[in-house]
């Protein structure tokens, strides 16, 4: 009997469970599964707590019940993996064997890692929503807030989602509009790239919105240190921004026992092949989701397009033959307007995202690079789609591998405006 | 993509004049690239464009600035001061390596 393992029940590891159950034949596979959380939250609502759309208990759900049957949920925490013996260390002494080893044990937010941020000032003036804990204290904290310099802040690239922050300045603004508060309020937009977004047609179309919308925008900003006297952040390269309120998106970084087990890069992001998610360093060693080094966005969405072409590549792995799939680094996400619209880009390694229609050239009914009602009904309804189809890894209508149909690769970015 | 001739020598140079082939480098060419954004290459650049260098052939990919600060050993405040404004950028231009890939 082999062993598969899967290390972390995030979105990448449940769904790679339960996909490959019903590949792998039960009488020479087993799977087991190891995360040191028993709930699963929903990542993507977070965005939405601090403005009051959902709480905790809306997001979270026991993670046994996405776990198939002919699957072990092993709960602890992981030491670490001791490649060279193909075994997996708990912290509680556990020692677990594995022929084939997954990791997916995600990207988590760092505050500890940047000077002053997760000090005084943290969960007062000082806030995150990468956590349900951080975005639930946000919600509280803006409830009786009254207005002054709200800094919406990137600590450093990559982080999970890349347009959340954006998103949260566009729900920020609009949340503020609604409650007749947005004139005591200013806005501003600190990020470490230089511009709005990572890729320039949907940089030049978001950082329109953000003009639109009278918030300013601060390129360039690797932010130094949190000053808790003067509630400042300050750069490198010393300057500095006064806030009132700070909302930041701290450093992300893989899990430590990546680190400590040498797997890793410097933010403990496992190193890995970017076409089959095989570690450059154990042939039988993968990882997918956030906890992979790929460069492309850390999203839910590529962690599903990844793990339909991992299942099929994994296959031949097992037996002995080439991977013959290769991940286009496909990732497709909403992006929330603010006033019940939002956008929706869909890009991959090599291809920026476009203004088109999407799953269907013309049809859509979903629209590329534009903001409209319906992308942003099709965001609140992604919530039921990812507990009951995609965690369960059940077939949805869209294509692992990123499609040019439907995409106008000749547009410029002007028609990403508001319709 | 284009031809041109820096420091007497013939180098690929993509759309934002990053070298496209980083053997076509050699330390005249990085003397004129620092030039060309307005930097007199030191000591203590050539520290940081070495270990670039070094780390580009050894990993088949660019540092990321946290790289050089851990590894290298050199502050990033330093690298800021050494190159300002966008040292992982500059560094990696004046290297003759691609720009890191960290925006995604």
């Amino acid at each position: 009997m082999k062993n598969l393992m899967v290390l972390g029940a995030g979105t990448a590891g449940t769904m790679v469970v339960n996909r490959l159950r019903r590949h792998l034949p039960r009488d020479e596979w087993a799977i087991t599964i190891v995360d040191q959380a028993t709930s699963h939250q929903y990542q993507p609502g977070y965005l939405f707590m601090p403005f009051g759309r959902y709480r905790t208990a809306d997001i979270t759900r026991p993670t046994a019940r996405f776990i198939p049957d002919g699957v072990e949920l092993v709960t602890g925490e992981i030491d670490r993996v001791v490649a060279d013996d193909d075994t997996v260390l708990l912290t509680d002494g556990t020692e677990l064997m594995y022929d084939q080893l997954v990791i997916a044990t995600g990207a988590t937010p760092r505050p500890d890692q940047t000077p002053g941020m997760a000090e005084d000032e943290w969960r007062r003036s000082v806030h995150d929503f990468y956590t349900s804990e951080g975005a639930a204290a946000l919600a509280a904290r803006l409830a009786t807030w009254d207005g002054g310099r709200l800094v919406v802040h990137i600590t450093e690239m990559p982080i999970k989602c890349p347009p959340a922050p954006l998103e949260f300045a566009f729900l920020a603004d609009s949340h503020f509009r609604r409650k007749g508060m947005r004139d005591r309020i200013e806005i501003v937009y600190v990020t470490p790239l230089d511009g709005a977004f990572t890729k320039p047609i949907a940089s030049r179309a978001l950082g329109g919105m953000l003009d639109d919308r009278g918030i300013t925008v601060e390129t360039d900003f690797m932010i130094e240190r949190v000053d808790n006297e003067t509630k400042t952040i300050v750069s490198y390269d010393e300057r500095e921004i006064p806030f009132d309120l700070l909302v930041t998106v701290p450093l992300n970084m893989g899990a430590d026992f990546v680190g400590r087990s040498g797997l890793g890069d410097d933010l403990n992001y496992v190193k890995v092949d970017k076409d089959t998610f095989l570690s450059t360093r154990h042939d039988n060693i993968f990882a997918l989701g956030d906890a992979a080094d790929l460069p492309t966005s850390k999203a839910g969405s590529v962690a599903h397009f990844a793990v339909e072409i991992f299942a099929d590549n994994f296959l031949q792995h097992i037996a002995g033959r080439p991977m013959t799939t290769h991940f286009d680094g496909h990732a497709n996400c909403f992006v929330e307007a603010g006033d019940g619209r939002a956008m929706l880009i869909d890009f991959n390694y090599d291809t920026q995202p476009l203004p088109g229609k999407y799953p269907l050239p013309v049809l859509g009914p979903l629209s590329l690079l534009k903001e409209t009602r319906l992308n942003h009904y099709g965001k609140l309804m992604f919530k039921w789609i990812y507990w009951n189809l995609l965690l369960p890894a059940r077939p949805l209508p869209v294509p692992a591998l990123m499609s040019m149909a439907g995409k106008d690769s000749q547009t410029s970015a002007q028609q990403g405006a508001r319709t | 993509m284009t031809v041109a001739t820096i420091a007497d020598t013939a180098v690929d140079l993509d759309e934002e004049g990053f070298l496209t082939d980083h053997t076509q480098w050699n330390e005249q060419v990085a003397a004129q690239l620092a030039t060309n954004i307005g930097i007199e290459l030191t000591d203590d650049h050539w520290k940081a464009i070495r270990f670039v260098r070094q780390d580009y052939e050894a990993e088949g990919e660019t540092p990321t600035l946290r790289r050089v600060t851990n590894v290298a050993g050199i502050p990033t405040k330093e690298l800021f001061a050494l190159f300002p404004k966008k040292p992982a950028k500059k560094m990696s231009y004046v290297a003759g390596v691609p720009k890191p890939v960290g925006c995604v």
